[in-house]
């Protein structure tokens, strides 16, 4: 038993470092560590620097431009990215449907669609969640009916995250009758975003921001080549993935990274006759929050372990969603409480690169509030945290 | 990266299951718990054959290596089977304090014969003022020609009244210092009794007790070092043992929430229950990763081990209260009650949280 790298993965280390210090935008680096929201643009822009070094894609398959790296590498990527400042990917194309393209779609499919998610030429989003499904989702009642070589879809989908930047949609629809059961009842189609029937209503997140959006279908004709698998198996696909797809889900370099940044803040927020850090009472607190950071790169590190000698993640994962979204709302926290009411003004614009006026405070200041909002979706979304509960309750405990 | 055990740790894991399996069981533990004897000796005996007795052990004193991970192997299962034959006070405390600072002479001594189960040894640190401050020693040793006169009162000292041989810190010169003394030394009253959680312990007092200075252990007013050392390691068993515990009161209260019924059904069905039980199973998961993370550490020796025993014992000692708790109220009623094993588990867990520093006092140590 051993938690230490071969020289070939200390290498490895240095040559993420190396390029991440060289190829990383710094405009790009100080939005990510001051937790701000990306335009499109930096997205895409920092997506196209990985894809020019070969590292877009990295669960996928090298027959498909992956790189092909197990998961201790996948590991040593991430998190010398998040330490780095660089931003996550945006999952939709590159780590939800791109799996599923190339697991189940046909090879027509693998090559009409990959190379534009590979290059990061498309933006995808995901049409699974619905109003009133909430955590339930195989209640879905977006329809399909076959009408010659197209659906017909109709329904609404929700909290589509950045749908107005979108160029396709992959969306779970009942291509069955309502009584049907979820195996047999629910198809996996991609969908363009530019077809005719389709409109957008906006969500608000809490902290003022466009983060999701209701994507409307009024009679969209979508092509059967556009249906990955056979009908009425989507839901099977999607729950494999859905298992199958959670690396990197607990977070634990970017919480580490944003932890680092909070013990930077306090100790130079004064306190009393000292610092923010010297409080024992806050410091009580951060050493705890340290530690149970600790305890989950340890967690995660075992799953690897578990990956690497091919038992494949189980419900564990669960623990991982638990824990990981647990601890980085403990962080924003931290920060919340760092900033006090130097958080309390609303002036996320002056945030930008190109504002002029007056500002208000500090920057971190600022946004700390608004991180500290929005991320209470962290325990919501992906299967809410009482949702993982039940998982493990059923696949691990057999209650 | 690697976070599978060896083939002998694999073997050694699998000889104690055994045992707890076969020779162990809650009602024959309770015998010897509420029996006057402080253990059973005849159990101490197979551990001596079985070869356990070596294993805190360096190969180069006897043993089978000593690596902290081999510890973590026996303690877990130990924790799972309530054990409370001394190996933790006994080998693991005093025996490695006296591998730690013992010089040949005095390792053949003492070494040799705990590691063939012929005697039983403690190491008596704690005092009533001194709380978790190892390097708060009120007892004295003064120089008097080639002996020690000792003056002093020992507390809780685990395995005390079984000891053959007491390894004692005492303040002399300028320091802290280790004398090994027989607990026979005329001077040397003990008051025996048994803990809480079933384990054995005394009160030691010293009055103007003669020791031989052939009997210091190391260099003297130097053995706070080595005492820290030896107390992260017996941290780090402790550690174990709660991981092994928690997870014995998981699984008890998993199995006994599916059979006990209520309002006509089984009250594992009850959601209020079950993600109650699911928060039991994330405590003994992060329990048992920041368990390995230490003993890793320890056994790389590189210098973060202190405050990764910390870290871990912190973070157990949190795991431990909850667990525990949530068992017994999970049984409900039946689990205030002696019979149960459940409410013996949360006694164990409830002394690990305050053996060799409390939660608190781990995370103040984490902060540096």
């Amino acid at each position: 038993m051993n938690s230490e790298y071969t020289q070939a993965e200390l290498h490895f280390r240095d040559e993420v470092r190396q390029f991440l210090r060289e190829k990383l935008p710094e405009d790009i680096r100080r939005k990510t560590l001051l937790g701000m929201h990306l335009t499109k643009d930096d997205c895409v822009r920092w997506q196209k620097i990985l894809h020019k070094q070969g590292w877009a894609a990295v669960n996928w398959p090298v027959e498909h431009g992956g790189t092909g790296w197990d998961a201790t590498r996948k590991s040593i990527f991430e998190t010398e990215c998040a330490l780095a400042g660089a931003p996550e990917v945006i999952p939709f194309g590159m780590k939800m449907v791109a799996p599923v393209i190339f697991t189940y779609g046909n090879e027509e499919q693998q090559h009409r669609f990959l190379p534009d998610i590979l290059a990061s030429n498309v933006w995808w989003c995901q049409g699974y969640s619905e109003p009133n499904a909430g955590s339930d989702l195989a209640s879905l009642k977006t329809s399909a009916y076959r009408d010659g070589d197209h659906y017909v879809v109709n329904g609404t989908k929700t909290w589509t995250t950045l749908a107005q930047h979108a160029d396709w949609i992959f969306c779970l629809v009942r291509t069955g009758g309502p009584q049907e059961k979820n195996q047999t009842a629910i198809s996996f189609l991609l969908i363009d975003m530019h077809s005719p029937g389709i409109s957008l209503s906006p969500i608000l997140t809490l902290d003022g921001y466009r983060e999701v959006n209701e994507v409307h279908f009024d009679n969209v004709r979508v092509p059967v080549e556009n249906r990955i698998g056979e009908e009425g198996h989507g839901w099977t696909y999607a729950k494999v993935l859905l298992t199958h797809e959670r690396t990197n889900i607990a977070r634990v370099a970017h919480s580490r990274c944003q932890l680092q940044r909070a013990r930077e803040l306090a100790s130079a927020t004064p306190d009393g006759s000292g610092t923010l850090m010297q409080n024992p009472v806050f410091a009580h607190k951060f050493a705890e929050i340290e530690i149970e950071l600790l305890a989950l790169e340890y967690t995660e590190l075992r799953t690897l372990d578990a990956v690497r000698t091919g038992q494949a993640p189980g419900p564990e994962s669960s623990i991982l969603k638990i824990k990981g979204t647990e601890l980085a709302q403990s962080i924003d926290e931290l920060h919340a409480e760092i900033a006090a009411c130097g958080g309390l003004p609303y002036v996320p614009w002056q945030l930008e690169d190109d504002f002029e006026g007056d500002k208000v405070g500090s920057d971190s200041a600022i946004n700390s509030w608004l991180r500290y909002f929005n991320n209470r979706k962290s325990s919501i979304y992906g299967g809410s945290n009482e949702i993982q509960k039940n998982i493990i309750c059923k696949a691990v405990l057999g209650l | 990266m690697d976070f599978s055990f060896s083939e002998e740790q694999q073997l050694l894991r699998d000889s104690v299951i055994r045992f707890i399996r076969q020779d162990y069981g809650f009602d024959i533990r309770q015998k010897t718990v509420t029996s006057s004897a402080p253990f059973n000796r005849d159990y101490w005996q197979t551990f001596a054959e079985l070869g356990w007795l070596l294993v805190p052990f360096g190969e180069d004193d006897g043993g089978l290596g000593g690596s902290a991970v081999d510890i973590m192997v026996v303690m877990e299962e130990f924790g799972k089977g309530m054990v409370v034959e001394p190996l933790l006070a006994s080998a693991i405390l005093a025996g490695g304090l006296i591998a730690e600072t013992g010089s040949a002479a005095q390792k053949n001594d003492w070494l040799q014969p705990l590691m063939d189960g012929q005697l039983q040894l403690a190491f008596a640190f704690a005092e009533p003022q001194s709380r978790f401050d190892l390097a708060n020693v009120a007892t004295r040793a003064e120089a008097d020609g080639e002996h020690f006169v000792v003056r002093g009162h020992k507390t809780v000292v685990l395995n005390g009244g079984a000891a053959d041989t007491l390894v004692v810190s005492v303040r002399s010169g300028t320091g802290v210092s280790l004398l090994a003394m027989d607990s026979n030394t005329p001077g040397i009253t003990r008051n025996s009794y048994k803990t809480v959680d079933g384990h054995n312990a005394a009160e030691i007092y010293f009055d103007a007790v003669r020791v031989p200075r052939a009997n210091l252990l190391g260099v003297e007013g130097k053995a706070l070092p080595a005492i820290e050392k030896i107390i992260d390691r017996a941290t780090l068993a402790i550690c174990a043992e709660a991981v092994g515990a928690m997870e014995s009161a998981l699984q008890k209260t998993v199995e006994y929430t599916k059979t006990r019924k209520q309002f006509g059904t089984t009250i594992s069905s009850f959601q209020a229950l079950q993600h109650r039980m699911a928060d039991m199973f994330i405590e003994c998961q992060q329990a048992r990763s920041i368990l390995m993370m230490a003993a890793m550490q320890l056994d790389a020796g590189n210098g973060v081990a202190p405050r990764a025993v910390s870290a871990a014992k912190s973070r157990i000692g949190k795991a431990a209260r909850k667990v525990g708790q949530e068992a017994v109220q999970i049984h409900g009623g039946i689990g205030v009650t002696d019979e149960l094993d459940v409410a013996h588990l949360f006694k164990r867990l409830t002394s690990i949280q305050y053996l060799f520093g409390s939660t608190d006092y781990h995370t103040q140590r984490f902060i540096g």
